[in-house]
């Protein structure tokens, strides 16, 4: 995973509650196993009925096409567990969402992808949209997980929390099955001890 | 100190603390479907990882599968290369594939529970959102990404923080042609899309006691709809007797070993519950969504609501969601046209709901201008049908009768309405273009989505029966 320490970007906003892993990376058909992500983000908001790209879709404006931090609402990435939701952000370099909630497993999914999921209380949370919304594209904003602090433009720095579990593994692009692996002997040895207590759950036959 | 069944389960799984802080859950039970799969692995052949427990792991080919009879490989050209990669996969990872072709093939948290290979007690996980189905069966899932479900298929354990604990109350009888979906809908209306984040949730209460375990799956399948990962029912001896004699299900002295055990799973009297709610089943009516969340639900015989009705902060949601859904407020839900209905999906194919659709089909006709569609959950739900003549019911009414798998629940594999058709589903999700672009989803029960194609209007079946309509 490749770590995360700062990241300087345009910020978007797409000030909305509930946005859902449908929306953000829809099924395509005929995309075979090899997705092109760059394409799946947001790929129904993006485009219009005829298939021609919608103007008034925030990461369409030529201000926020190269945007790099999304800025939303309460409860981003509900609905279905599907990763490509979390790629396809990675594929367009957009490595930071700045939310008032996260759903659950989205954000576990951002955080074993090295995306950084920030939450904002309420206030802050309204002020930075304010900030962004005004600073409209013009210029960038900077998240730092080290000092964890936002700055930009039409502002001071806004502070951010995050479980520290949270930050080191994404400062230090930690592998999440390499820091598990260090735990094998004590799986084992829960194996050994379940099949003891629980016999039935460490075997499964076809009974027939 | 008092516990919880979601601290029993868990204490027991329990199998260390990381160096990050979290905790490391063994799972009992590991099921892949072929959409995510593919990604695990490729990402353990990189990196010569091997799978820890393939005899703990199984796999389903579901989502991309086609549907119509005689099926193969490429009858869905855009399932192919899944379903390929699928085989390869679990053949040299020693993983047992139910395939299509194979007699038990079919959603995973279908095939799951009725082969027994998910037991009371027992922790799952699925590369899927609605892992908790299973919780109907007393076991704790959990949903997961691909990150996740590579990391168990190389470990065996989930790396997670320990969620709180929430027990939803759902006491009274539930009336005539109510089920499990419309108390589920009910629920997810009353705590949002997101108001069960962070919980493991156990439901519990005299209407539970009283349910069906296909019902209970219902209930515990639609738990994510309000934002919970892991939901469930502490099992009892409906359950015991519903996994007696199933495939995977332990037999002989180990069944007794393991029943001793089940009867143990329940919450102690007076364990304490980070958070409570309850809601009275008796007098609900048969519930249906009106907008592109789950939360958006109304009762049969109401309205489209008020946008004044809402809080400012979901008032933009309802906008949109009336503009896409083509509603105006105030329009009653019942008499609304309809063009398609589907009766599907791990929320409600199993075998008593389509029980309970063709008691109300049988002898009637899908109403003109409707496409209506059966898609049975597991081949072996199908077979079962077919033995008791249900097939034969759906298709002489008009309904497409079709092979297993998920089908239009996300139209993963190509079954999807047609822009701007209005389609009553007894899946999930009523979200945006979900179920084929500007496809207009309403989520109701299996008895309501029956009711509703043979009048091609979204009707209240209980007025339908009693020959109102
Ligand atoms: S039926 Fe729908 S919700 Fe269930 S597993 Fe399949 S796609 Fe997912």
């Amino acid at each position: 995973m490749q770590p995360f320490t700062r990241h300087t970007a345009i910020a978007a906003p797409l000030i909305q509650d509930d946005i859902n892993t449908d929306q953000i990376a829809p099924v395509l058909h005929g995309r075979g196993l090899k997705e092109d992500y760059r394409v799946t983000l947001f790929h129904r908001a993006r485009r219009r009925d005829d298939g021609s790209e919608n103007p008034d879709f925030v990461l369409n404006k030529p201000q926020f096409r190269n945007a790099g931090i999304l800025v939303t609402g309460n409860n981003f990435g509900a609905g279905s567990s599907r990763e490509s939701a979390v790629w396809s952000m990675l594929a367009n370099d957009i490595r930071v969402i700045v939310a008032r909630s996260f759903a659950d497993i989205y954000r576990e999914n951002c955080l074993q992808n090295g995306l950084l999921p920030i939450v904002l209380a309420p206030d802050a949370a309204d002020a930075f949209a304010a900030r962004v919304i005004a600073a409209d594209g013009a210029a960038p904003f900077t998240v730092d997980l080290e000092s964890q602090r936002i700055s930009g433009p039409g502002g001071g720095d806004i502070a951010f929390e995050i479980a520290s579990a949270d930050r080191m593994r994404l400062l230090e692009g930690l592998d999440d099955i390499g820091l598990t692996l260090k735990h094998m002997a004590e799986i084992v040895n829960w194996e050994q001890r379940a099949a003891a207590a629980q016999p039935w759950l460490q075997t499964t036959r076809d009974g027939r | 100190m008092p516990k919880t069944l979601f601290d029993k389960i868990w204490d027991f799984h329990r199998v260390g603390e990381r160096a990050d802080g979290r905790e490391l859950l063994y799972i009992d039970r590991h099921v892949l479907h072929e959409l995510h799969a593919h990604h695990g692995f490729a990402h353990l052949q990189k990196h010569q990882r091997p799978v820890h427990r393939p005899d703990l792991t199984f796999a389903v080919q579901d989502h991309t599968v086609a549907t119509k009879p005689g099926r193969n490989d490429d009858t869905n050209p855009s399932g192919t290369a899944f379903l390929q990669a699928m085989r390869e996969g679990t053949r040299r990872n020693g993983i047992k594939l139910f395939d299509l072709g194979d007699p038990e093939q079919g959603i995973s948290h279908v095939v799951a529970p009725e082969l027994g290979i998910v037991l009371p007690g027992a922790t799952h996980a699925v590369p899927d959102s609605h892992a908790s189905t299973v919780g109907g069966l007393g076991a704790l899932a959990f949903g997961c990404g691909t990150s996740e479900m590579t990391h168990i298929l190389a470990t065996q354990v989930i790396a997670l923080k320990r969620p709180k604990r929430l027990r939803a109350r759902l006491d009274g009888r539930l009336g005539e042609h109510v089920s499990a979906k419309d108390v589920a809908l009910r629920l997810i209306a009353e705590l949002g899309v997101a108001g069960a984040r962070g919980y493991a949730v156990e439901y519990a209460g005299s209407a539970i006691a009283a349910m069906p375990i296909e019902q209970r799956m219902t209930l515990c399948n639609l738990n994510i709809e309000m934002g919970g990962r892991s939901g469930f029912v502490a099992p009892d001896d409906q359950t015991f007797a519903w996994l007696a004699g199933r495939p995977y299900a332990p037999k002989g002295a180990l069944w007794d070993q393991a029943l001793g055990y089940w009867r143990t799973l329940k919450s102690d009297d007076d364990a304490e519950f980070d958070r409570d709610v309850s809601l009275d089943c008796s007098t609900l009516e048969p519930q249906i969504t009106w907008g592109t969340d789950p939360s958006q639900v109304v009762g049969i015989l109401g309205r489209v609501p008020d946008p004044a009705q809402f809080d400012a902060s979901r008032r933009g949601a309802a906008e949109s969601a009336f503009a896409y859904m083509g509603l105006t407020p105030g329009t009653p839900l019942a008499g609304l046209p309809i063009a398609r209905v589907f009766i599907g999906s791990c929320t409600n194919s199993r075998l008593p709901d389509l029980e309970v659709a063709a008691a109300i089909v049988r002898g009637r006709r899908v109403a003109p201008g409707v496409t209506a569609m059966v898609v049975p959950g597991s081949s072996s739900v199908k077979r079962d049908a077919e033995a008791a003549g249900l097939d034969r019911v759906f298709r002489d009414a008009g309904f497409f009768w079709g092979e297993s798998g998920c089908s239009m629940c996300a139209g993963g594999n190509g079954d999807r309405g047609a822009p701007g058709e209005r389609c009553v589903s007894t899946t999930n999700r009523n979200f945006e273009n979900r179920q084929g672009p500007k496809v207009r989803t309403h989520l109701a029960s299996p008895a309501t989505a029956a009711a509703c194609a043979i009048t091609g209007r979204i009707a209240d079946v209980r007025q339908v029966l009693a020959g109102a309509i």
